[in-house]
């Protein structure tokens, strides 16, 4: 097994200010991460996900415990000695005027220049280095406020790891990213922790992205509780109906993933199958129907004529008369009309 | 971008040199400026018999000499120092307010300079003294000094927030508040004093790089020159701020240590040079724009250096534009700075679409 590379002694996160009580929000946290793993923190809004990595990165005093970093307790750790075993990259959109993009991943030898910040030979090759490991060799000349988000974030990941940390902890990287661009940052970011051996916590709200990318799972739960584990385990162990429950959203174990539809008002029975079927099925159910096997009684009965490429539907509500459809918005619309 | 493929012959890689020949043609340009503030005034002397005053020679008349030593060199001299140290000091307010619009005078010290003069100009002596006793009683060096006092206790009560407050914006409102206060202050004072002291109050606050003498600039020099070296030091940090100060944090950078730094540096060079010349506003908030267009660069490395000699040439050419050359007519300098440079500004920011670039405001 590889070394472990960040551990939380029974932490406790929260604010204590100047003046009335300290606000714990969350206590007795025990977590670790191994050298290239990726991390993943999960949890509702307003749960305390920001003040926990705030924490973890030492932005912000534990309230208790300690968080170790490769053996060492940070909160012992000069600032610079911190930085130069931990980056971060985080939500808010850097503005920046006449930089290029290589000059900002240079910014991240910060802590390894002297005091003129003057680039020695080595600190120009790491910076090359991490612009070639996100990909992002050809954005080295431009300018940061020409790039797109997507082009914008991998430079930050590169600035990040021209610090040459051993844990890297990225607040929402994906939050600005379309769903192509998610995907290649995720893939990105395993790809860095396993060729680098290095540690990445990342927390983020893509819970499908998280399911399949990361290699440990952090659930943050209201109150403070804390699930840990391999994603699946924490599937398995229901943890994700804990974490998320009572807001009107139910976690489907067998999808991994949330249903977004209310409880079905309806019982339609669908004959057919194949992709057909099972897109059939999708619009039904969006469309307020519980869905059953063909042969249990229902008040709706869907069949599917035709193929792929001439689909037809035809439905018929407790043995009236049949309709006719021949696309699947229609069909919705018709299921959701005042005739059924 | 066109060239998406690069040209394998071609390094992908820039550059992030520090601009030697642009530092080099800006030092020349501040050369040949000062030696025209010298050469140019009521009396114009010609270019190469200056140059025979500066090197020690006999100059075809011995009058010029003298106007050279005791009236433009002095001159020239602190034109460069003031605007060297205000140009610097507008780049580390700006820095470190993330704010295009900040200039050295932010904190206030100004302020407190204006209301030290204006407490001794408007309120020394009895109601009934002349103006010719006050002006006495002034001399140039009690006006320096109540400069110096009211800017210094406003730079002590901000680095006394300076370590207290969390954010750098909390500081600037606190630094904008104290200013509106001493204004305030002033106006009650100007309200209830008489004309002649009032005249002298504003043409203080006209600004002028004529009055300090050379027992003076051997206080104004080495104090800009501290606060420039002060400024150099903290390039570092001021790159490390680029990202702001959360990414900076985790950079390593102790955020409080340097904007005490920063504040302290960048107020001793404003408190000085308000201290000496007066209120010179603009050149601390244009020289910075210049110099990033000009550069196209945002290494403070790079910029520090720039500034300071940008600042300087820019403070002799509105020097030079207020002496009205050839005419023994001397113009109020502050308006001349903002006349003359506002336009060249805008058209700077407006030709290099550099507004937006400058923070992302």
């Amino acid at each position: 097994m590889s070394a472990i590379m960040l551990e939380t002694e029974r932490l406790s996160i929260g604010y204590s200010p100047r003046r009335g009580p300290r606000r714990v929000v969350a206590a007795d946290l025990s977590l670790a991460l191994h050298a290239g793993e990726v991390g993943c923190l999960l949890g509702p809004n307003g749960v305390g996900k920001s003040t926990l990595l705030r924490t973890l990165v030492g932005m912000q005093p534990a309230l208790g415990g300690r968080v170790l970093l490769d053996g060492a307790d940070i909160a012992g750790l000069r600032p610079r000695d911190l930085a130069r075993r931990l980056s971060v990259v985080l939500t808010e959109r850097i503005e920046v005027g006449q930089l290029s993009a290589y000059a900002l991943v240079a910014l991240g030898r910060h802590p390894h220049t002297d005091w003129t910040g003057r680039l020695t030979v080595r600190d120009e090759e790491i910076v090359r280095w991490a612009l070639e490991a996100v990909g992002a060799t050809d954005l080295a000349q431009r300018q940061v406020h020409e790039l797109s988000d997507g082009e914008r974030q991998r430079v930050m990941v590169a600035r990040a790891l021209a610090q040459e940390p051993l844990l890297m902890v990225l607040d929402e990287p994906t939050a600005f990213l379309d769903l192509p661009r998610r995907v290649e940052m995720m893939r990105l970011l395993r790809r860095l922790a396993r060729e680098t051996n290095r540690a990445l916590l990342l927390s983020t709200h893509d819970l499908d992205l998280a399911l399949r990318s990361a290699d440990a799972l952090w659930l943050l739960a209201p109150g403070g509780g804390l699930h840990s584990g391999a994603p699946e385990d924490l599937v398995l162990g229901g943890a994700f109906e804990a974490t998320f429950a009572g807001a009107g959203i139910g976690f489907d174990r067998r999808q991994g993933s949330f249903q977004v539809h209310p409880p079905a008002e309806r019982r339609a029975a669908l004959v057919g199958d194949g992709l057909l079927g099972v897109w059939t099925a999708r619009a039904l159910e969006r469309a307020g129907c519980h869905m059953v096997a063909a042969h249990e009684p229902a008040a709706l009965r869907i069949v599917i004529n035709g193929d792929e490429q001439a689909p037809r539907w035809e439905v018929t509500t407790n043995g009236g008369p049949s309709q006719q459809v021949a696309s699947l918005h229609a069909l919705a619309a018709l299921v959701r009309s005042d005739a059924f | 971008m066109a060239n998406a493929v690069p040209i394998s012959t071609e390094s992908p890689w820039p550059r992030l040199g520090l601009h030697p020949l642009a530092l080099l043609a800006l030092l020349l340009a501040l050369l040949g400026t000062f030696l025209l503030s010298l050469s140019l005034g009521s009396v114009r002397i010609p270019l190469d018999q200056v140059l025979t005053i500066v090197v020690g020679g006999q100059p075809a008349r011995a009058t010029w000499a003298t106007i050279i030593y005791d009236f433009r060199l002095p001159k020239a001299l602190t034109a460069a120092l003031a605007g060297a140290a205000l140009a610097v000091s507008g780049l580390q307010m700006q820095m470190l307010f993330r704010n295009p619009l900040a200039d050295p005078y932010v904190l206030g010290v100004s302020s407190g300079a204006s209301l030290g003069v204006a407490l001794v100009v408007l309120t020394v002596g009895a109601a009934n003294t002349t103006l010719l006793a006050v002006v006495g009683l002034l001399g140039n060096l009690s006006l320096v000094a109540a400069a110096c006092i009211g800017a210094g206790a406003v730079l002590g009560l901000v680095l006394a927030l300076a370590q207290r407050v969390q954010s750098s914006i909390t500081l600037l409102i606190l630094g904008l508040m104290v200013g509106y206060l001493t204004t305030a202050i002033v106006s009650l004072l100007l309200y209830f004093s008489i004309a002649e002291r009032i005249h002298a109050y504003i043409a203080w606050s006209f600004g002028s790089f004529g009055g300090v003498t050379w027992s003076q600039l051997r206080v104004l020099a080495p104090v800009v020159v501290i606060g420039l070296l002060l400024a150099f030091t903290l390039t570092k940090a001021l790159n490390a701020l680029l990202l702001g100060e959360a990414y900076a944090q985790t950079m390593g950078l102790n955020i409080r240590r340097a904007r005490i730094g920063i504040v302290a540096g960048s107020a001793i060079l404003a408190g000085a040079v308000t201290a000496f010349c007066g209120p010179v506003g603009f050149l601390g908030i244009a020289v910075p724009h210049l110099a990033r267009a000009l550069l196209r660069s945002a290494d403070h490395r790079v910029l520090a250096p720039a500034c300071t000699l940008l600042g300087a040439t820019t403070a002799l050419l509105a020097d030079l534009a207020a002496q009205a050359p050839g005419s023994d007519t001397v113009l109020p300098l502050n308006a001349i700075t903002a006349l003359i440079g506002a336009p060249v500004v805008v058209w700077v920011i407006l030709r290099r679409g550099v507004a937006r670039g400058a923070f992302g405001v």
